[in-house]
């Protein structure tokens, strides 16, 4: 068997605070009985309570790369486990990463996508965070890293929910929804949730993505009020999704991250593909994430495209089906991101 | 012409080496096989995850998944040196006088001949070691440079810097050189009597193989669609030099390069399969073998250089009579 026809292994990553609730939501990963064996990287072997030959420990290195980009970082650790791990493929189906609770997910992430070892033989599914419904407004406030773990997320578990009042909540959730609009959220107890809604995502692949996400900025279709928000606070809050509250988060201050929506009609690919790369140079280490589904002129497929920081991948996905509306939409989550300039430049793509 | 034995087996071929003048294959599993007289094997490492032949010593040293070191010699006698804990080794080499360095996480354990370990603590992860030819001194690859220790004595270690991430190491045989492999598709080197780097770039892959050539006058590495050469020969190393570039191919990349003990000569393994030898003088090739099922991983030359032994990422294994 070669290489080449070795299918690629899905990398599932778990992020979340000390206390969220991760070793409990491993653990119910490794005893359900679905038939598939899971490899596990930790960074320490922790109370996983499950036999299984595959936990690797392994030290969190993160490694920047030596081409003067600040935020191009793998985690060098992980290369190493995974190499080791691909070595003996036939032992397991899928591979979960556990990060310790201060870790950083963006060069977890990057590993799967700068690394071509890593890259040839998996794939990243998807990033999952916990989020302890009752901690993570102190959370907030005291790191950096609980918000970049949500912002930086595809599937956020809202657990404990039973240790909190439902107005509490609400807003906890609108926090959430605030920092990452286009995460899939699951609000829990005990991490108890259909393991299908955390494995095999394919979050990050572009014939899938955005296409399972329900989410995925369908929430403001009725309101583009993000320019408001942005001077009155500096500060980009969404509210009000299609949910039944209509909490605000607006009095939670320690939320930094923003993300710009950004919705237009069909593209000029001669215009757009060299704004989106230059937004990217200029902006990339401000640029956690992005997602979006572009509509080019001429083109009668859908164009899906995905970003963490520098690094971005477009591919079409399908034709556009009849009576589908023709129209692009566009996610930034970041930092510092300067929404009107953004919206205007994106406008100026759209083809005449 | 060359002929090929193969010895098609199945998993990743971690090192191909002759053991007194027996080919043995270490694979992934941890189990070596060895023609002599008939397929045999023995078991090591639950999960063998790095090699290292002791040339001195005629031994393949052996880590892995299972945290142990194994010492494997002629006639697949495999013995247990050490057990480091529930951490995969990542890293094992050989040294003088029957010593032995293996890396597990932050630290890096010499256990010398008589039994006794000491351990080197580093802020950061132990990715390579590699002892010098010359003295009880070892080198490990690390985060941002190298470090040098020197175990049989109390001294301080020499800290060798260099922005970035290396990941694999080894000395010049007259100990004047030390080159690391990077995450980053390049060599770094040092001039060890004055810290002058060295740097060689221009790699499409990562370099995974080195091999020194007869007396360290060229380093010839993997990564490139062909086996790249560095000349050694001159007191500053390569520096201002072009390398050789032995063995291109159009469609192909070089995986896996072990240089002839006396002749300047390479054999070049390729991710498909297939295997060369080239000469430096004039870059003629011989086919030494047919693509197979699997990037070459490891090779190497017998005493009587005559044989190279072979071993790939999918399994099929073999030896090369190139006296035939």
């Amino acid at each position: 068997m070669s290489d080449a026809q070795t299918t690629q292994i899905p990398v599932t990553v778990l992020t979340g605070y000390l206390g969220a609730g991760k070793t409990t939501l491993l653990n119910r990963i490794l005893s359900q009985n679905h038939g598939k064996r899971y490899a596990v990287i930790v960074n320490e072997f922790g109370e996983i309570g499950i036999d299984n030959e595959l936990i690797v420990e392994s030290d969190e290195e993160i490694y920047e790369m030596n081409n003067g980009c600040v935020c191009c970082t793998v985690r060098g650790d992980l290369i190493r486990v995974v190499e080791g791990l691909m070595r003996r493929p036939g032992r397991f189906d899928a591979i979960v990463v556990e990060t310790t609770g201060l870790a950083d997910p963006v060069p977890v992430a990057q590993t799967f996508f700068m690394d071509d070892d890593v890259r040839s033989k998996t794939r990243l599914d998807a990033v999952v965070v916990l989020v302890d419904a009752k901690h993570l407004p102190l959370r907030l406030k005291d790191s950096r890293e609980a918000e970049d773990q949500i912002a930086f997320a595809d599937v956020v578990v809202l657990n404990k929910t039973d240790l909190v009042m439902p107005e509490e909540l609400s807003k906890v959730e609108a926090t959430i929804r605030a920092i990452n609009p286009a995460a899939k959220i699951h609000r829990t107890t005990r991490a108890g949730l259909a393991l299908s809604e955390v494995l095999d995502r394919g979050a990050f692949d572009l014939s899938r993505a955005l296409e399972n996400d329900p989410h995925f900025l369908d929430a403001h279709d009725d309101h583009d009020h993000h320019h408001d928000h942005q001077e009155h606070d500096g500060h980009h809050h969404h509210d009000g999704h299609d949910h039944h509250h209509h909490a605000h988060a607006s009095d939670i201050h320690d939320v930094t991250v923003q993300s710009v929506s950004l919705r237009g009609g069909e593209m000029d690919p001669k215009k757009f593909f060299p704004w989106i790369e230059k937004i990217t140079q200029m902006e990339g280490p401000n640029i956690l994430r992005l997602k979006g589904i572009i509509a080019l002129k001429g083109d009668d497929e859908r164009y899906v495209i995905q970003g963490v920081h520098m690094i971005i991948e477009g591919d079409h996905q399908r034709a556009w089906k009849d009576g589908e509306k023709h129209e692009s939409r566009l996610v930034f989550i970041g930092r510092e991101l300067d929404a009107e300039r953004l919206k205007k430049s994106f406008d100026a793509c759209q083809a005449a | 012409m060359p002929t090929v034995a193969p010895l098609d087996l199945d998993g990743h071929c971690v090192a191909a080496v002759f053991l007194g003048d027996v080919p043995h294959f270490a694979l992934a599993d941890g189990t070596i096989h060895r023609l002599d007289h008939g397929h045999k094997t023995a078991q090591t490492n639950d999960g063998l995850l790095a090699a290292f032949h002791d040339a001195a010593n005629d031994r393949l040293i052996t880590g892995g998944e299972d945290g142990k070191i194994f010492s494997v010699t002629a006639g697949g006698n495999a013995a247990e040196l050490a057990s480091a804990g529930k951490k995969w080794i990542t890293s094992v080499a050989a040294g003088p006088q029957g010593a032995v360095a293996y890396a597990s996480g932050k630290i890096a354990f010499v256990r010398f001949a008589d039994g006794k370990t000491k351990e080197f603590m580093h802020p950061r992860s132990v990715e390579g070691l590699a002892f010098s030819p010359k003295g009880m001194r070892f080198g490990v690859a690390r985060y941002n440079g190298a470090t040098l220790h020197f175990p049989a004595a109390d001294g301080k270690p020499v800290e060798l810097e260099w922005a970035g991430a290396h990941t694999g190491i080894t000395f010049s045989p007259d100990g004047a050189f030390l080159v690391t492999t990077m995450q980053e598709n390049a060599l770094h080197g040092w001039k060890l009597a004055d810290g002058k780097h060295m740097r060689m770039s221009g790699y499409p892959g990562k370099v995974k193989s080195l091999s020194w050539s007869a007396k360290g006058k060229w380093l010839a590495s993997s990564g490139a669609p062909a086996a790249i050469v560095w000349p050694f020969s001159g007191k500053d190393g390569p520096m201002g030099k072009a390398p050789l570039e032995l063995g291109t191919r159009g469609n192909a990349m070089v995986t896996s390069v072990a240089c002839h003990p006396s002749q300047d000569v390479v054999a070049v393994g390729y991710d498909d399969g297939m295997v060369m030898a080239v000469r430096f003088a004039d870059a003629k090739e011989v086919l030494l073998r047919r693509p197979g099922k699997g990037a070459i991983t490891s090779m190497m030359w017998d005493k009587e250089e005559r044989r190279v032994a072979f071993g790939s990422a999918a399994g099929d294994c073999g030896v090369i009579d190139i006296s035939a």
